[in-house]
């Protein structure tokens, strides 16, 4: 119960393509992150799922239904967006019980619900506000209440951390990644912050131009990318994608290395390459370095590395760690 | 201190401009409204002054109150207009809704047919619409007239509504889908208090042409029954003497309904113009 599976989902607006035939279970419980790129087709995979959107093909199951044909309300989901879309005239009470009071619950019973969800959030002291009483990160709250007093079998979240500041994002991520823990409901969430979607999830869809380019576990996304997009996808600061001669040289027609798997040393290794900017973070330092023939390579290092844009370095990659992908992008097992 | 000033200068500029317009915009109305309270030979004598003691006469509001039902043809003036107004707003609305929130064939092309008519003079088919009303046996009465201002106000209402409606966050619309609420009840509980500042100014752009029109009633109301207060008012218009007295007074009175109907929409009338500029 509870799993969603979506079979050759496809969806097109006029003559653009913007799904193509997508494939995709989720299990019980588990916390689903679509990511991908700006206009990717994130949003309307998720319109699609809750049934504010119609696919042009495929089917939508959820808890084993078939609910193409049912209106969101009745679809056993809730979702949570990133404008909040609170109704304006209504008490954070009010929205939060609206949902329930259209399906005909009793009074009672909604009241225990709303309860239920405000100690959850720590809202009891902002329930009879209104929306425009609240900041932004207490309207997201609410938002996160109404959807679960709906105890829907799948949440979606739409991007809903997007519209706070940087210090609220990191808590109310906490504080959504504790709500999965205590409802053990299945989640889909659709981010295109890629911290969010690594701590988050229990398993990345990364999307790309209406295609799933990988399915996985955060850590196998990082470690065994399928092809050359999702290596560049997932990892902060970015991948480095060297081609030519450099990566001939270990039979690809390109090779990826992370940040963090170049050493550098002021004598010897196998490139050489010039510092052009430094970054210091404190606990560690983002170097770019200009490299003879190969250009702008980013590397990390732990702690605090002090170095001055114009001075020469040497690069060594750890092999060991090297991504190899060959002419079309798709990576080469070793 | 420099720059103060020439805020100050520039400031007063704006007044001084704004001010002059006021006067010249208030002018006819401020002579309509003093001149009905004098009598004959003091609207001619001095037609700007004030009425003082001597020249102070009632005699207009006498005659138009004695003279014919006016009571009756400002009933009529005032249900033309605020039924006119009402499927105005109701009609524009969900049109506008319609428009803007569902794509369906042909979306644009009905958009566009249905703002034509703010390019074409609903005059234009006079003789078509009296036709029309006489095959109904509806001439000399308010609905014809009902009809017709309906007619002629919902293509400004649905442009300026649809633009409105545009502008409301999809989100919220499908956080109610998502609760359960019809999209009537989306229509009416989330849509329509988000687009009140349209809606006023809707209002007010389409309430005073109704008010003021004298065409449709004079061709398709002329009956003593139907007269609405500009046709009324025609009556102390004579081909060889006309009674200014009287024709003043009703002028001044009729005013007075379309003033209380503008205070009230005024206050989101401000909201809406201003609502594009100050976010
Ligand atoms: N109603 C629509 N009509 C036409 N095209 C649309 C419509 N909605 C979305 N699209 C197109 O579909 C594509 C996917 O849009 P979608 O909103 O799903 O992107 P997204 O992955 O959520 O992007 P973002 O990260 O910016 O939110 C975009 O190219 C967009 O232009
Ligand atoms: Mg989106």
């Amino acid at each position: 119960m509870g799993s969603l599976k979506l079979q050759g989902i496809s969806k097109s607006f006029g003559p653009v393509e913007v799904l193509k035939d997508i494939n995709l279970e989720v299990e019980t419980g588990e916390f689903l992150v679509f990511v991908g790129p700006s206009g990717c087709g994130k949003s309307t995979l998720l319109r699609i799922i809750a049934g504010l959107e119609d696919q042009s093909a495929g089917q939508v199951l959820i808890a084993e239904d078939a609910v193409d044909h049912l209106p969101p309300s009745k679809r056993g989901i809730a979702m949570v967006f990133q404008s909040y879309a609170l109704y304006p005239h209504l008490t954070a009470r009010g929205n939060m019980s609206l949902g329930l009071k259209q399906a005909g619950a009793g009074k009672d019973s909604i009241a225990q619900q709303v309860q239920l969800a405000a100690d959850m959030l720590s809202l009891e002291t902002l329930l009879e506000r209104k929306p425009s009483e609240l900041s932004g990160g207490q309207r997201q709250r609410v938002a996160i209440g109404r959807a679960i007093v709906r105890e829907p079998t799948l949440f979606l979240f739409d991007e809903p951390l997007s519209n706070l500041d940087a210090a609220l994002r990191v808590n109310t991520r906490i504080e959504i990644a504790k709500l999965h823990r205590t409802l053990k409901s299945t989640m889909v969430y659709v981010t295109h912050d890629q911290t969010e979607a690594m701590t988050l999830a229990d398993k990345i869809v990364v999307l790309n131009e209406g295609r799933i380019e990988q399915v996985g576990h955060p850590l196998e996304l990082y470690r065994r990318p399928a092809n050359r997009f999702v290596a560049g996808f997932i990892g902060s600061p970015k991948m480095n994608f060297v081609s030519g001669e450099a990566a001939a040289a270990f039979g690809a027609a390109e090779i990826g290395i992370r940040p963090e798997h170049i050493a550098l040393s002021r004598d010897n290794g196998t490139w050489r390459g010039v510092v052009s900017h430094a970054e210091h973070l404190g606990s560690d330092t983002f170097v770019y370095i200009e490299v003879e023939d190969i250009g702008l390579l980013t590397v990390r290092t732990l702690g605090e590395t002090i170095c001055q844009p114009g001075e020469d370095f040497y690069l060594t990659p750890n092999t060991e760690a090297l991504h190899r992908f060959d002419a079309s992008g798709v990576s080469i097992e070793s | 201190m420099r720059i103060s000033n020439r805020s100050l200068t520039r400031s007063a500029l704006v007044h001084l401009i704004l001010g002059g317009y006021t006067i010249i915009a208030l002018f006819p109305v401020i002579l309509i409204a003093i001149n009905s309270f004098k009598s004959r030979k003091a609207i001619f004598r001095s037609p700007l002054s004030f009425p003082d003691t001597d020249s102070f006469s009632l005699i207009g509001y006498e005659t138009v109150l004695k003279q014919g039902d006016f009571f009756g043809y400002f009933l009529n003036s005032l249900s033309v207009t605020l039924v006119s107004l009402f499927f105005v707003l109701l009609f524009g609305a969900m049109a506008a809704f319609a428009l803007s929130e569902y794509r369906f064939r042909g979306n644009t092309l009905t958009g566009l047919y249905l703002a034509l008519g703010i390019m074409i003079p609903i005059r234009l088919g006079t003789v078509a619409i009296l036709q029309m009303m006489a095959d109904l046996q509806l001439v000399n009465t308010l609905w014809s007239l009902i009809l017709v201002y309906t007619a002629q106000g919902l293509p400004l209402a649905i442009f300026i509504l649809s633009e409105f409606m545009r502008q409301i966050s999809d989100d919220l619309k499908n956080a109610g889908r998502i609760d359960g609420l019809s999209e009537y009840v989306i229509f009416y509980r989330l849509v329509l208090p988000l687009v009140r500042p349209a809606l006023a100014t809707v209002a007010v752009f389409t309430m005073i042409p109704i008010w003021n029109d004298l065409w449709f009633p004079l061709i398709l109301a002329p009956g003593e029954e139907t007269k609405t207060i500009t046709l009324g008012a025609q009556v102390f218009i004579g081909q060889f003497v006309t009674n200014w007295n009287a024709v003043l007074a009703a002028l001044t009175l009729a005013i007075v309904p379309v003033l209380i109907l503008y205070v009230i929409f005024s206050r989101q009338l401000i909201a809406g113009i201003t609502s594009g500029a100050v976010k």
